[in-house]
């Protein structure tokens, strides 16, 4: 029986030869993590039904990325908590000096690998499916089952085939691909299926830029996103792996729910507005809207590959006067990176604040909460209602080169029109 | 069994971030997450809602981020059940996990004025406007998914089962 990429995956964590679309299997984790958020749920879970450990102290870790560090007294507290649940689980912590966003760091420290089924305690876990893994999302419940027992259970999902075609216009970044997508497809249009992305386009993507693409698809109402490893990706694997990992392919004739042409020949820079990431304008319609503050990060967008290219824009060049501009890079890593290449120093010499991992101003928890009327042109992932601030606050997605750009002159544009 | 309660409607894509915003979440007690349920929408929504209403969403309620303080706070604010077109499948999980009653009803409940009483039958899964109308049958969950709910929410399924078997 012929089986996609993710079917495989999936038949393989669940001890079988096969599986279908619908069956609801349980399967075995790789790999798990949680942050700030989940953790005092998931651990406490643990704690009150007197599970004295986790299934693997490897296979889990906890990010304190969005309230951390400590954002007031409540969350200091909370964080005294989460310290002393992983200290009693033996779980490994990341905050302060090691901070980073979850769903980065088990890319980049070799966590999630080709072939992994991956649950992770959120919904942009599905990021990591550009390694050639099946990744997905979910709740604070969820992972404390997980982390009892190593498993949990799935309904496979059908795959919808996104075959990418065309040469797209300049400044045009992965990111622009996935905005295209969903606003194409609508912000259920993927919903609960494996959004597999093919075509030469997405081959020709580095691999930040196709993390940026499967980080979205949540964003579609996607299970989980997934790019088939090419020798880019097990190249990008091996150098970090943790663990021995085995790739895993689909079958060439496998048979997909779906297969939608997305052609991106020409394709211009993509803005999402408020309040939906589908709802998209090529940047050429929205060059002059004015905002207020530039947030070039997340885990979307904040990649070192990702901080490069702002930082391409804006060398030698002022942020426009009253711009707010923060730069924020995923992982400590990134973060030290990007101060040994004198990209940090580029992005402070044009009046932008640089600061250590944080989810942050992405999800309004702090480093630029947005306030009434304020608008933000942001490398993340959503623009809903209230989503980085005040309710009467507006948020407008973008890839960082058009942030960069943007931040220079005070108004969304792109790189050529500085 | 049928039981009344309040309906509140709500349009399409109804996400986790206006159920329950970001500022909150550093909050895990259901009774006060409760009392910022639907805020960003209105912030009348928290006063509004009373225990034992029932929220009526139209597709995608509870999409977007998953954090399971949105039906935290649902179930916190007294909500007896959530019944949606579609689901978020994050929401629809974490929902299914803690205990909050939903029913999945792809043809929707007709548009009522605010605040009216409806009736469900949350063991059945069905809706009706009042006793002698017609009942709306939710679509069937997977067995799992009864099992979970009947077990009383994920943990003490998990809890029950030494050992996870394979599942038919």
């Amino acid at each position: 029986m012929t089986q996609t990429i993710t079917e495989k995956i999936i038949a393989r964590h669940a001890g079988r030869e096969a599986v279908q679309p619908g069956e609801i299997v349980e399967v075995r984790v790789d790999q798990t993590w949680s942050d700030d958020l989940g953790a005092p749920i998931t651990l406490g879970l643990l704690e009150k039904h007197g599970i004295d450990q986790v299934f693997d102290t490897e296979r889990v870790f906890i990010a304190c990325m969005v309230n951390g560090p400590a954002r007031d007294i409540q969350t200091a507290g909370v964080l005294r908590e989460i310290r002393r649940l992983a200290g009693r689980y033996r779980v490994p912590l990341y905050e302060f000096g090691n901070a980073g966003i979850h769903n980065t760091i088990a890319i980049e420290q070799g966590f999630a690998l080709p072939g992994d089924l991956i649950a992770g305690g959120n919904s942009h876990a599905c990021m990591a499916g550009a390694i050639g893994a099946y990744a997905t999302g979910m709740g604070s419940t969820d992972i404390a089952a997980i982390l009892a027992t190593g498993h949990t259970w799935l309904e496979v999902p059908r795959t919808i085939r996104y075959r990418f075609k065309g040469r797209p216009g300049r400044w045009v970044l992965g990111k622009d691909f996935i905005l295209h997508t969903i606003g194409r497809i609508g912000v259920a249009g993927a919903d609960d299926a494996a959004m597999e992305f093919v075509g030469d386009p997405i081959s020709a993507l580095p691999m930040e830029e196709r993390f940026s693409m499967t980080n979205m698809a949540i964003e579609a109402g996607a299970q989980n996103a997934i790019v088939a490893p090419d020798d880019l990706a097990i190249a990008y694997a091996t150098a970090r792996a943790r663990r021995a990992f085995e790739p895993v392919y689909g079958d060439p004739d496998a048979a997909v729910s779906r297969e939608i042409v997305i052609d991106v020949e020409g394709l211009e820079p993509v803005i999402a507005l408020p309040w939906l990431p589908s709802n998209t304008q090529p940047l050429s319609k929205m060059k002059g809207t004015p905002i207020d503050q530039v947030y070039i990060g997340s885990c979307t967008n904040g990649w070192l590959h990702d901080l490069r290219l702002a930082a391409g824009i804006m060398k030698g060049r002022r942020v426009a006067n009253g711009i707010r501009v923060i730069v924020i890079p995923s992982t400590t890593e990134i973060y030290k990176q990007a101060i040994k290449e004198g990209l940090a120093g580029i992005f402070i010499d044009a009046g932008a604040a640089f600061s250590l991992p944080t989810c942050g101003p992405c999800i309004g928890a702090h480093m630029g909460v947005l306030g009434d009327g304020d608008r933000c042109l942001s490398t993340s992932n959503r623009n809903f209602r209230g989503r980085q601030g005040s309710t009467k606050s507006e948020t407008y997605l973008c890839n960082p080169l058009v942030a960069a750009a943007s931040a220079v002159t005070g108004h969304i544009c792109g790189p050529d029109d500085i | 069994m049928w039981i009344k309660g309040r309906a509140w409607f709500f349009g399409d894509d109804i996400n986790t971030d206006v159920i329950m915003p970001a500022r909150w979440l550093a909050l895990s007690d259901p009774a006060e997450l409760g009392k910022h349920v639907m805020e960003a929408l209105d912030p009348d929504w928290p006063s509004r809602i009373a225990p034992g209403d029932i929220i009526i969403g139209g597709a995608n309620f509870g999409c977007g981020s998953s954090r399971e303080h949105a039906p935290l706070g649902l179930k916190g604010a007294g909500v007896a059940c959530v019944v949606a077109r579609s689901f978020g499948r994050i929401f629809y999980r974490n929902a299914i996990n803690i205990g909050l009653p939903l029913i999945v009803l792809p043809t929707g409940v007709p548009a009522q004025p605010q605040g009216s009483e409806i009736e469900i039958d949350i063991g059945q899964g069905a809706v009706r406007l009042g006793s002698g109308t017609p009942v709306l049958r939710g679509k069937q969950p997977a067995q799992i998914v009864l099992d979970i709910v009947q077990a009383g929410g994920l943990m003490p399924y998990v809890a029950k089962r030494a050992k996870p078997a394979a599942m038919v």
